[in-house]
């Protein structure tokens, strides 16, 4: 007997009434759907539900247990968020778009098998360009196409390990993959392209700056953390995976140092903090694994506030760069106070939801004695603070002001960030909740004395560096002569350090990536064309001039081929060479027929 | 009655042709609800007989009553049945299409026109129901000639198309009845079955393979294989939009059903995989040819031209499939035969909507057609998805099944270039999607304006099966795993 619904299918069938609903009726519709998966979300049953057969395996839509409802609850509640954030919105195809995002994820949770999961996670790439293309200008076309050529990348890598892993085991189920084997290699990758990590990150920044207002809140909920999900699920106890989960952390934010745009700086701050789970899931043990799935649950909901925070001031604003805001806290106060909230998530200020996920997973890396993995998340984590709740807020809210007049926003948008400020609040003060849900049963206390002094003291003496120098920390040539010259030397240093050396590694991949991704789009355009413009340079460079032609002519000939470029399409061949040709392959099958036999 | 019935598809569209003139001197609006009815019939018989084979085994009809190797034999088993059931689908569903298309394109031509529609599809329904090789080249040269003329009657560049292909068909024509001329020297007789026995005793001598050479090169040409694919572009960038539809969908597969039953029924498989290695030549031969459609179908900028490359590449996977030989790659080339079939048909029908109601061709020049015609440009979207191979469409299973089948021979460029060309797809597809949905229309408001219903609804349902196979992938693959058993060692 089944008397509930695979979530992620609910969320998708619901997407497609959308377009028949109108008014009050389409926006109360567009609410009442999440909750309704929520309410669906309470009569699923532990245990495999809804196994479809299908080409001779089972295809299994509802895989439930404790981890997977976990991940169900946040999902359903972001879905619901971002959805309330995005009520204003007119066009329902960013509507439809974002909930077959959504449903998607969710579909990634619940599945049970290697093919199903392949199939929800082909729809999550494929209808999240959406979000990303509905801002609607050149910027965001191009970061949309670039997101989905790596996201296809990760598909067919993710499918090929599938497909091997089927042909050797001829067994579909969805489970531990630790084990190693060019199978598990594969869908490996195809995880970490979308978990963001570091040399597959370049999407991520790239293209989140570019997505919609709305699409945005979306996008930093659901495909880093569904990514997380799997590898959860998959590599737990994955050693490499700790190291590159603390790379990752102290990357993300050495590198969102850097960024002018907020939502940039927000977006790498996810490669960070994505970074602590990748490292908890490396780890393996109990408390890691509750660490890393708490910190999914609690990182969905703050960087889901901050996006709608630094959402609000772009759309009531108009702009995105620090250098070109500031001063918003007379207009915009509302805004300000629930943005904090999600900063102080984020920075793990103790009462705040970060607090209790974050110290589970930097504690159990004490716990495994993993000294250098520990100081790196901690230093992460101040970094954190200094840059989301101290420079963020600062060169926006406060600062030099730009004598922008901006609004609050809608009220809708207002009572999205309420709602996600207040569970971040009530998780930070009742961490029971949270701690209730997670996989495995917990004896963690975050509240003790000493975890607390040690939390603030960091915060606070990041605080203190902060304001010390931070116009540094603007990015903008600015001497000041009152702050004490070590302070300066300093950090001149470090923002050189970061600057240059540091950011130049950082860049390597991004820039490869865009090089590569930009050279296909070049090569698309005529490829035909190119390949013979490659030739005739190499003739040229090799002969210095065209046979029968005196060489300057044949250098104005070539430099005009490429100024052309890419020209007419594909020139016709006379049907002549296609008779010339059925005869050479003829004669060439029949000589190789004989010979061979 | 019902015992004729493998006979009766053929005489049905033989008479439905010869009629259609007549119909047309009284009436000439008359000419195309006639060829539907035609083809209807066509399509309800090739129905039956699938039932049939499936539920009782095969059939072999034999013509006039005179007993084969003699007389003329119509051989059925499952494969002929399912190209049977696909091809006479595919001409009735274009047929409904055809009527406002081809009013718009070559208005004041239906008489000539649905003769030569209706000849094309009998010749190509012959082509597969015969058990007879002189038979089958008989029906290709019916169809080849009907298809020649149709393409001619498109727009101006049409008639140098036509002219090609005409010169290409006819050269692939001549290499296969010489091919099929060696077998019958050699052997005496020209009913498949017979052939098949007689053969093996031969197998040593040179002739033989002069005639598998001959008949490998014809049946390449007519099927598209890269690199003799040339005249296809042409052909169905000029053709009027139903007749470009009709020939991505029916006629290319038809040559791939007549390869594959030359090279496995009348030559056996162990001959032409393990003694001479045609088959591995062609499998290169194909993995060669879908990269180069798919890079092809990039450097397009007309729709028609695209799709038409995008054929190119979509060929060669199914005959990558077929000549890995193997179970899984055989099976999943044979259900690409169906897939791309169904997507190509519903994409070259969107291209044409598109040039009924507009007459763009470039894409870039789409800008803002997703709001002008959401219907259309839907199961565009369902039909390009489905030629990228994401699920849950029918593309997806095919693909799936090939790049298992790659697998299984352990052969990774294969699965590399199987995957890849996804790839590539993608980027040739997502192309149009940019434009349609996201290209910004500066001067004018966009309008809704969809195609007439007799349009929409075929392109509508060639969407909704795309879709719906792809979900019950597992009925089509039932049936084509059987065959195969039957056929693989």
């Amino acid at each position: 007997m089944i008397d509930w619904v695979p979530p992620g299918i609910v969320l998708i069938a619901g997407a497609f009434l959308i377009p028949f609903l109108k008014g009050r009726a389409k926006r109360a519709y567009l609410l009442l759907l999440p909750v309704i998966t929520f309410i669906d979300l309470f009569f699923m049953a532990d245990g495999t539900g809804w196994a479809v057969p299908f080409m001779g395996y089972n295809l299994v839509f509802g895989q439930v247990d404790r981890l997977s409802m976990a991940f169900g609850y946040v999902f359903v509640i972001m879905a619901f968020i971002g959805m309330l954030y995005a009520l204003h919105v007119k066009e329902d195809g960013q509507h439809f778009a974002a909930f077959l995002y959504a449903g998607s994820a969710l579909g990634v949770v619940f599945s049970g098998d290697f093919l199903s999961l392949f199939v929800f996670w082909e729809i999550m790439a494929f209808s999240g360009v959406f979000l990303i293309w509905y801002s609607r200008d050149k910027a965001s076309r191009d970061a949309g196409m670039r997101y989905l050529l790596v996201h296809v990348f990760g598909g067919l890598s993710l499918l090929a390990g599938i497909v091997i892993r089927l042909v050797n085991t001829g067994s579909l189920e969805f489970g531990s993959l630790a084990h190693g084997g060019l199978d598990s290699y594969l869908i490996l990758l195809g995880f970490m392209v979308n978990a963001a990590v570091p040399p597959l990150h370049a999407w991520l920044s790239d293209a989140y700056p570019e997505a919609t207002i709305t699409g945005a809140v979306f996008l930093s909920a659901f495909t880093t953390k569904t990514a997380v999900y799997v590898l959860l699920r998959a590599f737990s106890g994955f050693e490499i995976l700790i190291w590159f989960g603390a790379a990752m952390a102290v990357f993300g934010v050495a590198y969102a140092l850097l960024q002018n745009d907020i939502r940039r700086l927000l977006a790498y701050e996810i490669i960070s903090q994505v970074g602590y789970m990748i490292a908890g899931i490396g780890m393996g043990t109990m408390l890691s694994l509750n660490g890393v799935t708490a910190h999914a649950f609690t990182h969905i909901l703050y960087k889901g506030l901050l996006f709608m925070g630094a959402g609000a001031v772009i759309y009531t604003a108009g702009k995105r760069k620090f250098t070109e805001l500031g001063g918003l806290y007379r207009t915009m106060p509302l805004t300000l106070g629930l943005y904090m909230v999600g900063a102080l998530s984020i920075s793990a200020v103790p009462f705040f939801s970060g607090f209790v996920s974050k110290s589970m997973i930097v504690s159990a890396s004490a716990h495994e004695h993993l000294a250098p993995v520990w100081l790196l998340l901690t230093l992460a984590s101040a970094g954190t603070f200094l840059l989301v709740a101290l420079r963020l807020p600062y060169f926006t809210f406060f600062g030099k002001d730009s004598g922008i007049k901006a609004k609050e926003p809608p009220v809708n948008m207002l009572l999205a960030m309420g709602f996600a400020a207040f569970l971040n609040i009530l998780i930070g003060v009742y961490p029971a909740i949270l701690y209730n849900i997670l996989p495995f049963p917990v004896d963690y206390v975050p509240y003790t004395g000493e975890h607390i002094v040690w939390t603030v003291q960091i915060l606070l003496f990041t605080a203190l560096g902060f304001f010390l120098m931070r116009d540094k920390l603007m990015s903008q040539p600015a001497i000041s002569l009152d702050i004490d010259w070590i302070y300066r030397k300093g950090s001149r240093a470090f923002m050189w350090f970061v600057e240059k050396p540091l950011s130049a590694a950082a860049q390597l991949p991004v820039r490869i990536f865009l090089r590569i991704a930009d050279y296909l789009m070049w090569l698309g355009k005529n490829p035909t064309r190119a390949v013979s413009l490659y030739a005739s340079t190499a003739i040229f460079r090799l002969l210095g001039r065209f046979p029968g032609m005196p060489p300057h002519a044949s250098e104005k000939l070539l430099e005009n081929a490429w100024k052309n470029y890419p020209g007419e399409p594909v020139k016709k061949s006379p049907v002549g060479d296609s008779v010339i040709l059925v005869l050479i392959l003829m004669a060439v099958y029949a000589i190789y027929y004989y010979i061979v036999t | 009655m019902i015992e004729h019935f493998p006979v009766l598809i053929i005489a049905v569209g033989l008479l439905g042709a010869f009629f259609t003139p007549i119909i047309g001197l009284i009436r000439k609006e008359l000419c195309s609800p006639w060829a539907s009815l035609i083809t209807l019939l066509q399509f309800l018989i090739s129905i039956f007989l699938l039932y049939q084979v499936l539920a009782a085994g095969n059939i072999s009809y034999w013509l006039g009553g005179w007993q084969p190797p003699w007389g003329i034999e119509y051989a059925i088993d499952i494969l002929n049945a399912f190209v049977l059931v696909l091809v006479a689908g595919v001409c009735f569903s274009v047929s409904i299409y055809a009527k406002k298309s081809l009013g718009f394109e070559v208005p004041g031509k239906e008489l000539p026109l649905y003769t030569l529609y209706i000849l094309l599809s009998t010749g190509m329904l012959g082509i597969v129901v015969t058990g007879d090789i002189f038979n089958l080249y008989v029906f290709l040269e019916i169809g080849s000639l009907a298809a020649y003329a149709l393409i001619a009657v498109g727009d101006r560049q049409s008639l140098m198309a036509s002219f090609n292909y005409m010169i290409m068909g006819t050269i692939s024509a001549s290499f296969i009845l010489l091919g099929i001329g060696y077998l019958y020297v050699m052997t005496g007789t020209l009913n498949m079955a017979d052939l098949s026995e007689r053969l093996p005793e031969l197998y040593g001598r040179p002739v033989i393979l002069v005639a598998l050479a001959l008949l490998v090169v014809g049946l390449s040409i007519k099927t598209a294989l890269f690199p003799l694919h040339t005249w296809l572009p042409d052909a169905y960038t000029h053709a009027p939009s139903a007749v470009s539809a009709m020939l991505a969908g029916t006629f290319t597969k038809v040559g791939i059903y007549a390869l594959i039953r030359v090279m496995f029924t009348v030559i056996s498989p162990e001959y032409v995989i393990e003694t001479v290695p045609v088959m591995n030549i062609l499998s290169w031969v194909a993995a060669a040819g879908i990269v180069a459609g798919s890079v092809l179908a990039i450097a397009q900028y007309d729709i028609k031209r695209m799709l038409a490359y995008s054929s190119v590449s979509q060929i060669g996977y199914i005959i990558l499939g077929v000549s890995m030989a193997n179970k899984l790659a055989m099976t999943g080339g044979i259900l690409h035969i169906l897939s791309h079939s169904l997507m190509k048909v519903g994409l070259f029908m969107v291209a044409g909507a598109i040039i009924y109601r507009t007459g763009i061709r470039n894409i870039y020049q789409l800008k803002g057609m997703g709001k002008k015609m959401p219907f259309t440009m839907a199961a565009f979207v369902i039909g390009a998805l489905s030629m990228i191979g994401i699920p849950p469409t029918i593309g997806f299973a095919s693909k799936f099944y090939l790049a298992w089948g790659a697998l299984e021979a352990e052969n990774w460029v294969f699965v590399a270039v199987i995957l890849l060309s996804s790839l590539l797809t993608a980027v040739y597809f997502w192309r149009i999607f940019e434009n349609v949905y996201f290209g910004v229309h500066e001067h004018e408001e966009i309008k809704k304006d969809e195609v007439p219903l007799s349009m929409l609804l075929p392109i509508l349902i060639f969407a909704a099966i795309t879709l719906l196979l792809g979900l019950f992938a597992s009925l089509p693959i039932g049936v084509i795993e059987h065959w195969v058993t039957g056929v693989l060692p």
